[in-house]
């Protein structure tokens, strides 16, 4: 039970950072952009490919970020450049990635165990207590997602994070400050592609390896996270909306676990054996999503009609 | 100076719909001249303003602001010298940020929007200070998202933001038309300090015949992409509200309104 718990726990604060860039695209710009889906695994290729040439973990992480920041960068530019819609750019952009993560990587799965990461390096090992070692991979994933979180707050907080967020509240006041709103997008894109690129690598890591589907389903994963957090904690102003993401990506990630367990349900005396495998894991996250979109919607109604 | 030399314009070209909006249009606005532009719809008021921001292309003339050609400069680069306020109060500032938040990225305008703090502490007290001005209590509520504001206070924050850095040009679009008759009031004597106070060049879109009468010191009545009615100064001050609603009246007889 433990075990699982803490797995949820790594799982979901892994996610939550490629969350936190999904949060800039989905609720800051209002921009559906589904180029994570692939810019996820590229930095899992990246990563991979990186550390078994010998490069020092830590500096994959940045690798990562830069290389999923110009991703990011191209579909904003098919957007706005090319005026092609939102949707496709992200969609243009993640086919195309498919190709190049099989190009980095050299093929459709490459595994790094018993490599150093940024989870088992003599750094962390001299470090860290004894006891506290089973918690090595849950403690070094806090640090990062609380470097993240606290980096965007402030980032959100310069003229330059006022000025996206202006871009996603009303385009036609950058334009009146002057601003060109296409060139906010692109940086918005970046820096949300830099974080699902980031959390590929921390992915890779410490599951070990790169496999070239293992972003199918990113943008759901991020999505559900950002909506379920910023849902929920909405009454309370105290939550920033970046804590909300990644409280609500832990809890989803719970959410999914749960119902991946949940093989027999008990309703009075009759019992109910549900034939759940693990490989329905991308079916109940998209069930899971629905859900939560439909609950959204629901709230939102109330909402409206009580004010 | 603002110069709009021999503008064409037309919507649909090439289908049977297609429409000429403006054609050999030309019109010069002085330096601190405050134009009224009244007309029906469709006559090509707010189009002129959409094609003096760049918001809409032209198809022929040129636009020359201060000498400059400014015909191809994109929207957002002719803005830096250009102040406007729309006739949606939502248009003028972000419903999910603070008034101070609002403001901040107003006096920021024409500056980098660098990785600076995006509120400077030594300018709240001077933000309070304008807020002041308007005399709706804003200035006590720099913390309150500017969405949950009225029409009205978002409206005098639009103008208030939009006229925070040096300007030279205010573009007005019906900028009272959503308002309530006393909200719209004191929006009309607000605008008509702050264009005298910063000493702006002035064009102000609107329905209201009596707005056009009592401000600005031009009065320009369109009509099918034509100025059919082009006067200031004294000649202004003449015109009584009778001889407007005549003109106005011959001209929607025309079109069959």
């Amino acid at each position: 039970m433990f075990t699982i718990l803490l797995g949820v726990l790594e799982e979901g604060l892994v996610y939550a950072i490629m969350a936190l860039g999904v949060y800039i695209t989905y609720k800051i710009l209002d921009f559906p952009d589904l180029s994570v889906d692939s810019t996820f695994p590229m930095g899992a290729a990246i990563t991979a490919v990186a550390i078994l040439a010998g490069t020092s973990p830590a500096l994959t992480l940045a690798l990562s970020f830069l290389a999923g920041a110009a991703a990011g960068c191209v579909t904003g530019l098919i957007h706005v450049k090319l005026k092609v819609r939102d949707l496709l750019s992200g969609i243009i952009v993640m086919t195309a990635l498919y190709s190049i993560n099989l190009r980095i990587a050299g093929k459709a799965n490459l595994p790094i165990f018993s490599q150093k990461t940024i989870f088992d390096n003599d750094v962390l090992n001299r470090l860290l207590p004894e006891a506290l070692k089973p918690y090595a991979v849950l403690l070094v994933l806090a640090l990062i997602v609380l470097l993240c979180k606290v980096l965007l707050d402030l980032y959100l907080k310069t003229k330059s994070g006022y000025l996206l967020r202006a871009a996603g509240d009303n385009e036609v006041l950058v334009t009146s400050l002057a601003k060109d709103k296409g060139m906010v997008k692109i940086l918005g894109l970046a820096i949300a592609n830099g974080f699902a690129a980031l959390a590929g690598s921390i992915y890779c890591q410490q599951k070990g390896f790169f496999e070239i589907s293992m972003g199918t389903g990113t943008i759901v994963i991020g999505l559900a996270n950002v909506i379920i957090g910023t849902q929920l904690f909405k009454r309370f102003s105290f939550v920033k909306s970046t804590t909300a993401v990644i409280l609500g990506s832990i809890l989803y990630k719970l959410c999914v676990s749960l119902a991946l367990a949940l093989g027999e349900i008990h309703i009075g005396r009759v019992t109910i054996t549900l034939p759940i495998v693990p490989s329905d894991l991308k079916l109940i996250t998209s069930i899971l999503f629905l859900i939560i979109l439909i609950a959204g919607n629901q709230t939102a109604k109330k909402g409206k009609k009580n004010a | 100076m603002l110069e709009l030399q021999q503008i064409g314009k037309y919507y649909n070209t090439g289908t049977i719909n297609e429409m000429c909006l403006f054609e050999d249009f030309s019109l010069t606005i002085r330096d601190r001249q405050f134009v009224s532009v009244v007309g029906s719809n469709g006559s090509g008021k707010t189009s002129m303003l959409n094609i003096i921001c760049g918001s809409i292309p032209l198809d022929s003339g040129k636009i020359i602001m201060n000498g400059r050609d400014i015909t191809h400069l994109p929207e957002h680069r002719r803005q830096r010298s250009i102040g406007r306020v729309y006739q949606n109060p939502a248009m003028g500032t972000c419903p999910n940020m603070t008034i101070l938040e609002n403001m901040s990225l107003a006096d920021n305008k024409g500056r980098p929007f660098s990785l600076l703090p995006g509120t400077s502490r030594q300018r709240i007290d001077a933000y309070r200070e304008s807020l002041k001005t308007l005399g709706l209590g804003l200035e006590d509520k720099l913390d309150v998202k500017v969405g949950v504001l009225s029409g009205g206070q978002r409206q005098a924050m639009a103008l208030l933001m939009s006229t925070m850095t040096p300007i030279e040009f205010l573009i007005l679009d019906e900028h009272t038309a959503a308002l309530d008759p006393k909200t719209a009031e004191t929006i009309m004597v607000l605008t008509d300090k702050i264009v005298k106070e910063k000493k702006l060049t002035t064009i102000m879109v609107t329905h209201n015949l009596r707005y056009a009468l009592e401000y600005g010191d031009r009065l320009l009545m369109m009509h099918q992409g034509q100025a059919v009615l082009d006067k200031e100064g004294k000649e202004k001050d003449a015109i009584a509200m009778d001889d407007i609603l005549k003109k106005f009246n011959e001209i929607s007889i025309e079109c069959g309104n």
